[in-house]
């Protein structure tokens, strides 16, 4: 049996989901606001696709649909990671005063 | 190794790695004492992740790349850095919105590149591939509607449209359910029916604005309420919308990275309904507070007792045993320094202080937790609602602070209430409740209060912030 990269895609893609699944199910909630921001910021993953798709020179639709990609999800990533990190802070901070 | 073998084998490996880190930091983001190396572990991971997309792309024109992520970087860092803790719900659902707005776009550059701009004839299925021409489809519908889901959430959260009530447009299942056929029609005739660019343009223009129109009526008519479950749920369909991007563009890590947010955003979903006993079709249909809420928010209170800083003062002086219930009003009058200030007042006068945090308290799950921990209160003072719930029935004081539905006995008692089986902390128990409100207004669900009108319950009408300074300075008087 040969698979194609879709198949293998798909694979990777049920195999991903299930892996998610056990990871969040078992989380306090005091951490679910900054899991949700974390996951949020993770799913700015799609940057890279965003990359790809403003690479050309020549400013052209295509390239102008790619820049505000990259813009949107860089907000996303950079603003995601930043706002998680300010929250977990606060976790972290009080336990050092202790 | 030549440069050319390096450039093609090093990708593949930064994916990979990166794939790996991202799990790694999901695992660690679910531990307290490990969340914060996690969040940092997920950001290089992302980091990882571009530079593998940067060797892959090789010298390319990096112009617009740099300028992108110049702009993005800088928005996004002065919005996180600036805002209040009380608003990262909102936050939350607008960076959700940008990432779903993100993978729509990607798939439509990739879409105009090769059909518009390079003139290819075929159909999207001889063109893509066939799983790529479904997923482009997928990653436009999907990233659509997070996009204005997102948006709608963000403002209603901000209580800027409809002061977050839910709004019913009239046939909404219907013409949800037309668009939906559309979605579908669309979707099927881009990837499997139609060729040539003009046809599949119109296509997926037509999937593109249908996307757009449906996430704002999916979102529209579900009260403020319920719009944790709604952020969490877009959250995860963001992760589905980079997965379905990862499949057009053929990377891995998009979809590996997009699929575990997906999952991950579900799971969240659904122990949000399960806290409030509501189940998701419920909460999607939306309306929430609007039938039987919305005429029980007219009729009067009746026998309500008021009191003032001093008279809650005098109680809280001789309560050995003190239960605060915060909800979104704490976040609202940013009331958590000067919670914790009482509390430590109460407690060098030997109260044994606690706080009971209902799951849905504030506007997303946790939400309490961020500003308590925000205000340095001790972890181990904080209970989930089942753990602290029977220890109000041998509390002195219970203070209900900012919160009105969580707190509702109507869920209870009253079958008819649109909240009823949902589990709520039992403050009327306690032998003095006092509930700090600005108002007898409803709370975000639409419904009256009864507690409000218990023998036992005592309105400290103001500001959650003011309020608790005021207690405090009368009790420091005492």
């Amino acid at each position: 049996m040969t698979m194609g990269p879709v198949l293998i895609g798909l694979y990777v893609f049920v195999l991903a989901i299930f892996v998610g699944f056990e990871l969040i199910s078992k989380v306090p909630p005091t951490l679910h606001t900054p899991l949700m921001s974390g996951a949020n910021a993770i799913s700015g993953i799609t940057i890279v696709g965003a990359l790809y798709a403003a690479k050309d020179a020549d400013p052209s639709v295509a390239t102008w649909l790619g820049f505000a990609a990259i813009a949107l999800a860089t907000i996303n990533v950079v603003g995601g990671f930043l706002v998680t990190d300010r929250m977990l802070r606060m976790f972290g901070g009080r336990r050092g005063k202790k | 190794m030549s440069a050319a073998a390096i450039q093609s084998s090093l990708p593949p490996l930064a994916y990979l790695l990166s794939s790996s880190l991202f799990i790694y930091a999901l695992k660690r983001l679910g531990r307290v004492k490990t969340a914060r190396s996690g969040n940092a572990i997920a950001a290089a991971a992302m980091l990882l992740a571009v530079a593998g997309t940067l060797v892959e792309l090789g010298f390319v024109d990096y112009r617009w790349i740099l300028g992108g992520v110049a702009l993005g970087g800088a928005l996004g860092a002065i919005a996180a850095l600036r805002v209040e803790m009380t608003s990262m719900p909102e936050m939350v659902a607008i960076f959700n919105g940008f990432g779903g707005a993100a993978s729509s776009l990607v798939a439509l550059s990739v879409f105009w590149g090769r059909f518009v701009e390079a003139g290819e004839t075929g159909s999207a299925w001889s063109v893509l591939g066939p799983a790529e021409s479904v997923t482009t489809a997928l990653s436009v519908l999907i990233g659509g509607v997070t996009f204005t889901g997102s948006v709608i959430a963000f403002l209603k959260l901000q209580g800027r449209l409809a002061k977050g009530r839910p709004l019913m447009l009239p046939g909404r299942h219907v013409i949800n359910a037309l668009l939906v056929l559309g979605a579908v029609g669309s979707t099927v005739a881009f990837s499997g029916v139609l060729a040539g660019p003009d046809d599949l343009t119109v296509s997926l223009l037509a999937l593109t604005a249908i996307s757009l129109v449906l996430g704002v009526l999916l979102v529209i008519p579900i009260g403020g309420a319920d719009m944790p479950v709604v952020v969490s749920l877009l959250n995860s369909y963001s992760g589905l919308a980079a997965s379905a991007a990862g499949f057009v563009i053929g990377n891995p890590a998009l979809i590996i990275a997009g699929a575990m947010v997906g999952a991950a955003g579900l799971i969240l979903t659904n122990i949000m309904c399960k806290a409030m006993n509501r189940s998701l079709v419920a909460v999607l249909l939306g309306g929430f507070g609007q039938d039987g809420g919305g005429a029980q928010e007219d009729s009067e209170y009746v026998g309500v007792t008021s009191a003032g800083p001093e008279e809650a003062a005098l109680v809280l002086e001789g309560a050995r045993n003190v239960i605060i219930v915060p909800g979104y009003g704490l976040a609202v009058a940013q009331a958590q320094h000067a919670v914790k200030e009482l509390a430590g007042e109460l407690e060098k006068r030997g109260a044994h202080v606690r706080y009971c945090i209902h799951p849905v308290a504030g506007r997303m799950p946790g939400h309490m937790n961020v500003l308590l921990a925000e205000a340095d209160v001790p972890y181990e003072q904080l209970f989930e609602l089942e753990a602290i719930n029977a220890d109000f029935a041998t509390c002195d004081v219970a203070i209900v602070l900012g919160a009105n539905d969580v707190a509702n006995p109507a869920a209870l008692e009253d079958e008819g209430s649109p909240i009823y089986g949902m589990p709520i902390c039992n403050v009327h128990d306690a032998a003095t409740v006092f509930v700090v409100k600005r108002s007898l207004s409803a709370g975000y669900a639409g419904i009256k209060n009864p507690l409000f009108e218990r023998p036992n319950t005592s309105m400290l009408f103001g500001d959650a912030k003011k309020m608790m300074q005021d207690v405090l300075k009368e009790l420091r008087e005492l």
